[in-house]
């Protein structure tokens, strides 16, 4: 507990329909100028118990004290009425409007009664972001900026309506890592102003950073509030996920055998016709995992592409276990043993209107047993995925649930499941853990070190130096298209660091 | 993970509005089109009554005007008569109907807009019609077969234009199935107007009328009676339901029409899923020019190339029957009765003016499409707004 907390909730308890139990008696308080992370995996309940506080979701039990009185918020007005602005991870702004408009929207300052008066408003919102110091255009349009500057507009939004309490639902999220660190730098302003802040979050490392208390969430239920000092990622992953999680995988040495995977002098141009990968060159060896780190946007998108035949390479050879794929197309590159889980399990790895036996047949439904003739087995598909849904422990639904309804981990575990069924020689792995939650990052993690423990080649392509760490054999650094670097496990994360952000090159050069 | 399984996460939280949706999918798929239905029923009697008639007297009679109510065991002879007549032209309005609309639904599902409908079936018209009066003493069985195969190959082939132009140039199957269409109407204008080169009865634009031997066989009443075609079209909606279940064409095509990129990735060839999509849809149209013509046309002048809209209605079917079978087979009853039982001869102008009663009729059917559409563009922006939440930072490449 804390002295003369802003924001109490006390026993708040919310069912839905079906009878599951979102949260269960929780108490949650936050202190004036403080920085309180919710932790817990997807589902703990975090959103349901911020959604119960903007006034989105009635509680069954419990009750809300803002400044030690007891209030009773019913929608989202009343919750602003209190001070409390939500900064949800989808945000609410409407492109075609400028930033300006955008943060005065719904209480626009007048001229004349009814004419929107656009100086003032702007002068309002300049004002807001030097107090805070935000660096933001007020006339920029919407559509024409960053996600990290959308979420700015969202921040100043709720300081617009005079939020004095901040609920940020998993805000990195949809950042990169720099757009992050700008975050967390904004997020110390504002503490300093006398903002409270609530934080959800599953990420460990973030919310050890930025939090002075950090409370989990498990299946619904509080589990503890503990100070920040002290705290350490194990322990609080163990609080999350109810038993002790594995943060760094357990492996043996790597025992590589022959090249599986080889790219000869590749050259990629990207959509926009400038070349994004120049003339890269390496191998992955049968039993090995080489991790391609890098910030994103420096190529790796556009390498996976043409490795894994989505787009035709400029120049240079791409080999599967000796037979060349080179701008073969994608059915011919997978025909020659190629798995491949995508960056995007939204865009690419799935189709979320299909259900998972659908999904999980994606690549092979063209072939016995799923088909013959062209005609296809239903049935088949759904026996294969009832067996796949078993052996990757995937929850949520059954073989003949869409995807869509599923949480992230378990629609990634379908990606993954589906890729290492189909017996590749060669694995790309983009950012296959891409914003999973501890238990699921473990488990792909797990099956990733086994499957090289079969002998497969193994290429990971990750913007996450833990990632890199935890798993790799070799490591390639790749800055403007080029490996500029290539490390053994031995490698620290300063080193990597420097590569990545073309300060090794430049030495060099 | 190694939790016991029986325990369910309490995932409820961040999936509660995709079960929601899910439901809304499930029950709405049924549910709205008869809301929707009821609704614009609802309406038009407002309507009827401000016109200062009896609303339910209205619907009485454009009931009975369609010949529904045969199937009450309570009709006089004479009663019966009428009703069989009237339920064998209802019945004939909705065979091409179920085919025009599959025509959409198929190419629907393979995320494209087929507005060529009724081009396609101009030329399946065209095609059986020719194969009708120019061969000659062919066996009946293999003469109406020939037509039909005409009429497929030759609304594929107008299908599998749009879908060639998609595939390879990106030109959009909606301005091009629409050009396409006034190239099949004109050019059918062409053929059977006065000079043309298939105009058959001299100084009329008119062609020559099929052989006997190509006609569809009768199966109910005698003038311009309830012909096979019927069974044709339903097989068609079995046929489509059927493609794309259960074939890995039908997988693909719904793979395409769900997600394209994720189908790219698959190493599911999507400019082919384009150019099928759209050939196949025009198949499905061209039969159903073809049991019009073999069944109960049997010839064509040139103003009812122009005034038809057949294809159009298909449209308002699929979207009414959800690209569903039994929805559209449902649909085009429900749009066929709409049309014959208001059309002018079947009603009693002292209980409704007949004039009013087909504006009655179009406009009930505007607003089922305008429901329907209404919810489909609620769904899809509760849809979009998940989309967007789940993948903030999506690329934006091209489709190849």
């Amino acid at each position: 507990m804390v002295q003369d907390p802003i924001l109490e909730l006390r026993g708040i308890s919310k069912r839905f329909p079906g009878g599951v139990v979102a949260n269960d008696a929780v108490d949650f308080d936050l202190g004036r100028g403080e920085v309180h992370a919710l932790l817990g995996e997807n589902g703990a309940g975090k959103s349901t118990l911020m959604n119960v506080l903007y006034g989105l979701y009635g509680p069954d039990a419990g009750e809300i004290r803002v400044k030690g009185r007891r209030v009773d918020i019913r929608s989202p007005h009343d919750a602003i009425a209190q001070g409390i602005g939500m900064v949800h991870q989808h945000f609410m702004l409407i492109p075609v409007m400028t930033v300006a408009e955008n943060i005065v929207l719904a209480a626009e300052p007048v001229h004349g009664g009814v004419f929107f008066d656009e100086k003032a408003a702007e002068q309002r919102v300049l004002d807001l972001a030097r107090r805070f110091k935000f660096a933001i255009d007020p006339h920029a349009r919407v559509a024409n900026i960053s996600v990290g500057q959308q979420q700015r507009v969202e921040i100043l939004k709720a300081l617009y309506r005079s939020a004095d309490v901040l609920i940020l639902d998993e805000p990195t999220a949809v950042l990169t890592p720099q757009e992050a660190k700008e975050l967390f730098e904004i997020l110390a302003v504002l503490r300093r102003e006398g903002l409270s802040i609530i934080f959800i979050s599953h990420k460990l490392d973030e919310v050890l950073e930025i939090s002075n208390r950090i409370t989990v969430l498990r299946r619904g239920k509080k589990i503890d509030t503990i100070a920040q000092e002290g705290a350490t990622e194990e322990g609080l992953a163990r609080m999350m996920v109810g038993r002790e999680v594995l943060l760094r995988v357990d492996k043996r040495p790597s025992e590589p055998g022959d090249p599986l995977l080889s790219v000869t002098d590749l050259s990629v141009y990207d959509d926009r016709g400038l070349e994004a990968v120049r003339g890269v060159s390496f191998d992955v060896r049968a039993g090995e995992i080489v991790a391609l780190a890098g910030v994103d946007g420096n190529g790796q998108s556009e390498l996976i592409d043409a490795v894994t035949g989505l787009r035709r390479p400029a120049s240079g050879r791409v080999e599967i276990a000796g037979r060349d794929v080179t701008a073969k197309g994608v059915r011919e590159t997978l025909a020659a043993g190629e798995a491949h889980i995508p960056e995007d399990r939204h865009l690419r790895g799935l189709v979320l209107d299909f259900t998972l036996a659908e999904n999980l047949a994606l690549h092979d439904f063209r072939t016995p047993p799923a088909s013959k003739f062209g005609w296809l087995f239903p049935q088949r598909l759904i026996e294969r995925a009832r067996r796949l849904l078993r052996e990757f422990d995937v929850r949520g639904g059954g073989p003949e649930t869409p995807a869509s309804s599923l949480s992230g981990g378990n629609q990634q575990k379908v990606v993954v499941a589906r890729e290492i069924d189909r017996d590749p020689q060669v694995l790309i792995a983009a950012q296959p853990t891409r914003g999973l939650d501890v238990g699921a990052i473990e488990f792909v993690h797990r099956r990733l070190v086994e499957e090289r423990d079969e002998g497969r080649a193994i290429l990971l392509v990750s913007l996450e130096l833990e990632e890199v760490f935890a798993l790799a054999d070799r490591i390639l650094v790749i800055y403007e298209g080029e490996i500029v670097g290539e490390y053994g496990l031995d490698a620290t994360a300063e080193e990597l660091g420097l590569a990545m952000t073309g300060v090794t090159r430049e030495r060099a050069a | 993970m190694s939790e016991p399984p029986e325990q369910q996460p309490p995932a409820a939280a961040p999936t509660t509005s995709s079960t929601l949706t899910a439901f809304y999918e499930r029950a709405g798929g049924f549910l709205v089109p008869v809301a929707a239905t009821v609704v614009a029923f609802l309406i038009g009697g407002l309507v009827v009554l401000i016109t200062g008639h009896n609303p339910l007297a209205a619907y009485k009679a454009i009931f009975e005007g369609t010949g529904l109510n045969y199937v009450f065991p309570w009709l006089s002879d004479d009663e019966r008569r009428a009703a069989a007549r009237d339920l064998q032209q209802t019945l004939l309005v909705a065979t091409p109907l179920m085919l025009t609309a599959v025509a959409v639904a198929f190419a629907f599902r393979c995320g494209l807009f087929n507005i060529g409908g009724q081009g396609q079936y101009w030329v399946g018209f065209i095609a059986a019609l020719w194969i009708g009066t120019h061969l000659h003493g062919v066996p009946r069985p293999l003469h109406i077969l020939l037509g039909i195969v005409a009429a497929i190959v030759a609304g594929g082939i107008w299908g599998g234009i749009a879908g060639l132009l998609r595939a390879t140039v990106g030109a959009h199957e909606v301005i091009t199935t629409i050009m396409l269409n006034w190239i099949a109407i004109y050019g059918g204008v062409y053929l059977f107007e006065r000079g043309g080169p298939l105009q058959a009865v001299p100084s009329l634009p008119q062609s020559a009328v099929i052989d006997d031997s190509a006609k569809l066989w009768v199966i109910w009443g005698d003038i311009q009676a309830l012909h096979a075609g019927l069974f044709i079209a339903l097989v068609g909606v079995v046929v489509y339901h059927v493609i794309l279940n259960r074939t890995t064409l039908g997988f693909e095509v719904r793979a395409v029409g769900f997600n394209p990129e994720a189908a790219r990735y698959s190493g599911i060839p999507v400019a082919r899923s384009y150019f099928l999509a759209l050939a196949i849809a025009g198949a499905f149209a061209g039969v159903a020019g073809a049991i019009d013509v073999l069944g109960f046309q049997f010839s064509v002048e040139t103003s009812e190339i122009s005034a038809s809209a057949v294809g159009f209605t298909g449209i308002a079917v699929a979207l009414l029957g959800r690209n569903k079978a039994v929805g559209i087979v449902l649909a085009s009853l429900l749009f066929a009765a709409l049309q014959v039982g208001t059309s002018s001869r079947q009603l009693d102008p002292a209980v409704f003016d007949p004039e009013l009663a087909s504006d009655l009729s179009t406009m009930i059917q505007a607003l089922v499409i305008f429901f329907v559409g209404a919810e489909l563009l609620i769904v899809y922006v509760w849809n979009a707004r998940r989309y967007l939440r789940t993948r903030p930072t999506a690329s934006q490449e091209p489709v190849v």
